[in-house]
């Protein structure tokens, strides 16, 4: 029964498969795969705006989207309509082409990054053996497609912010990929699908999931802020701080290009989420081995659900960084950190089984941690603010 | 360390977010078609015209008198006078608007049409919700659209109201006690007595 409820996706393509013309076979089963893709991660994506903005809201001592449809659950078809009746306006001066092709290439990368995420036993649509070479080498394209927008709409503030996008992400990928070649020295392989299984064992009642370790866990840490400021989400949010650059890359787009831009973020977010979750969180496994009966593409979406909560909560917490302060923090402490963590795992992979090694790890991690620490935060002043002529 | 201020945020915010469950009072939102804040007294936006009485066109305490209309800035009010008389209040035959406009999207609720009437006819009211879907004829009033009786204005302005009507009961006690000593010292016909002037206060 509860092998049957963790296969029922997998047994239903099979059948779809088996039932159709032998001709059109080897197309159809990637083919449910995509449709089941999309069609789930953009209902997320739905859920999410509207999550997010209510918990936001409630973050603020608001009370959030509360009108449309019961608790305001059906603003995204609302703010659906909305944007596809909204005039697309493209700029006089503006690249056509390149305009276009912005949103709808973010859109298609961010979907394709989907392809190599074990979203549950057996539930992947394409087993690479370089699975996460793939996914890097893919999400990479975001990041043109931010600057083809910026440069095509030929605006000011559309340009500061592609520019601050690069920059920020070109940063940001260089720990984002070393703190999971940690995972990949671990486990021998780049393949997503055997890097979850790997995590898969238990012992005694808890799972063998990287986060539980000490370079795992600082690993992980590190994944999440990188992924953070690679999906530009608070406090990362320079290419598009509406305060100082009005909306950065996407000021000239409207209508429905805008709310693509909007649908490819989300989704580059789920997917850098989904990824930290099969590096990290031990992909579909269940936390405990008396829960492994439940199925296990729900214990993905739960991690994914708990990473997007996380998500909202530091976007509710931070204030924005400054352009300084986000380089600063990329280079003087995440990379350093993540060396470091480089070497914690080579030690790791190379002692003894036991007490010994958890110690020696977990002091590398810390001190580390406090040193680059107390070095990044030397030169800082805090202290309240003095307003000498507001008084 | 570093992130102890983050870690304190986070907090923070789980605070407020739960906390906004918890207790209404942290919700700060008044939900407006549901929910209302309680006007203020002082509050005003547009001209109306009072009346006393039950119907409107007989109690109206206009005498078109057309000071608020010379008086009006931004010239948004338009008086006919009408041909005939009726009497007022104090049994007086006064004129009447036969026409009485205020165009309220030019109105800038001043109420110095308000501070010129000697006739306490002229008032502002509280009424906010003003949409139309005809933005010249349905911003436009008319004579019926104005008039508003005077327990309306007693409801929106309570004190104001309270001391504008001691005032008229107090000329209308003046007018009468002069109107009597009158018909008691002369007993000639009431229309060649003098008229009673006390409608215009200082």
């Amino acid at each position: 029964m509860g092998e049957t409820a963790d296969q029922i996706f997998v047994i239903l393509q099979h059948w779809i498969v088996a039932h159709a013309p032998g001709i059109l076979q080897p197309i159809l089963a990637p083919l449910l795969g995509v449709i089941a893709i999309i069609g789930v991660f953009a209902l997320l994506f739905a859920v999410t705006t509207v999550l997010e903005r209510k918990g936001l809201g409630r973050i603020q001592n608001r009370y959030g989207p509360n009108r449309v449809g019961p608790f305001g659950l059906l603003q995204p078809i609302a703010d659906g309509i909305k944007s596809v009746t909204k005039e697309d306006i493209v700029p006089q001066a503006a690249d056509k082409v390149v305009h276009l092709l912005a949103p709808v290439s973010l859109v298609l990368a961010a979907f394709s990054l989907f392809a190599v995420l074990p979203v549950g036993r057996n539930m992947v649509l394409a087993n690479l053996d370089a699975g996460v070479v793939f996914f890097f080498a893919v999400s990479s394209v975001t990041e043109i497609t931010i600057f083809m927008a910026g440069w095509s709409s030929r605006n000011k503030y559309s340009l500061l912010g592609a520019m601050r996008a690069i920059a920020q992400m070109v940063s940001y990928e260089v720990p984002l990929i070393l703190a999971s070649v940690t995972v990949i020295m671990a486990t021998g392989s780049l393949s997503t699908v055997a890097i979850v299984e790997k995590q898969a064992g238990y012992t005694g009642i808890f799972p063998h999931w990287f986060v539980f370790t000490p370079w795992g866990f600082a690993g992980f840490i590190l994944y999440m802020i990188a992924a953070t400021a690679e999906s530009n989400r608070s406090p990362f949010d320079l290419p598009e701080g509406e305060s100082e650059i009005i909306a950065g890359y996407f000021v000239e787009y409207s209508g429905f290009k805008f709310a693509l831009f909007f649908l490819g973020e989300y989704l580059g977010m789920f997917a850098i989420s989904g990824l930290g979750i099969t590096l990290f969180l031990g992909g579909w496994s269940a936390p405990f081995s008396f829960l492994t009966w439940v199925p296990s593409y729900l214990w993905f979406v739960g991690k994914l659900l708990f990473l997007i909560v996380m998500f909202i909560w530091v976007r509710g917490t931070l204030p924005r960084l400054r352009m300084d302060q986000l380089m600063n923090f990329a280079w003087k402490f995440m990379l350093p950190m993540a060396l470091i963590n480089l070497i914690t795992v080579g030690i790791w992979h190379f002692m003894q089984q036991g007490i010994l090694r958890w110690l020696i790890c977990s002091v590398i991690v810390i001190a580390s941690y406090v040193l680059l620490g107390r070095g990044l935060t030397q030169g800082w002043k805090l202290e309240k603010r003095i307003y000498r002529f507001a008084e | 360390m570093l992130g102890e201020g983050i870690a304190k945020g986070l907090v923070e915010t789980a605070r407020n977010f739960f906390g906004s469950y918890v207790s209404k009072d942290r919700l700060t939102t008044v939900q407006y078609p549901e929910e209302r804040l309680p006007q203020i007294e002082a509050t005003r936006d547009f001209p109306f015209l009072v009346y006393d009485g039950d119907d409107w066109q007989a109690g109206m305490r206009c005498v078109a008198c057309q000071i608020c209309e010379k008086e009006c800035p931004p010239k948004c009010i338009y008086i006919e006078k009408s041909k005939d008389k009726k009497p007022d209040a104090l049994g007086k035959p006064q004129f009447y608007p036969a026409v009485f406009n205020i165009d309220i999207s030019v109105c800038m609720s001043c109420q110095i049409c308000v501070e010129v009437c000697p006739f306490e006819a002229i008032k502002m009211d509280t009424e906010f919700e003003l949409s139309t879907d005809n933005r010249f004829s349905g911003l436009l009033w008319n004579k019926e659209k104005l008039s508003k009786s005077n327990e309306h204005y007693n409801k929106i302005h309570p004190t104001e109201a309270a001391e504008v009507d001691a005032r008229l009961a107090e000329d209308k006690a003046k007018a009468e006690a002069k109107a009597k000593a009158a018909s008691e010292s002369k007993p000639t016909p009431p229309t060649s007595a003098p008229a009673p002037t006390g409608a215009v206060h200082g």
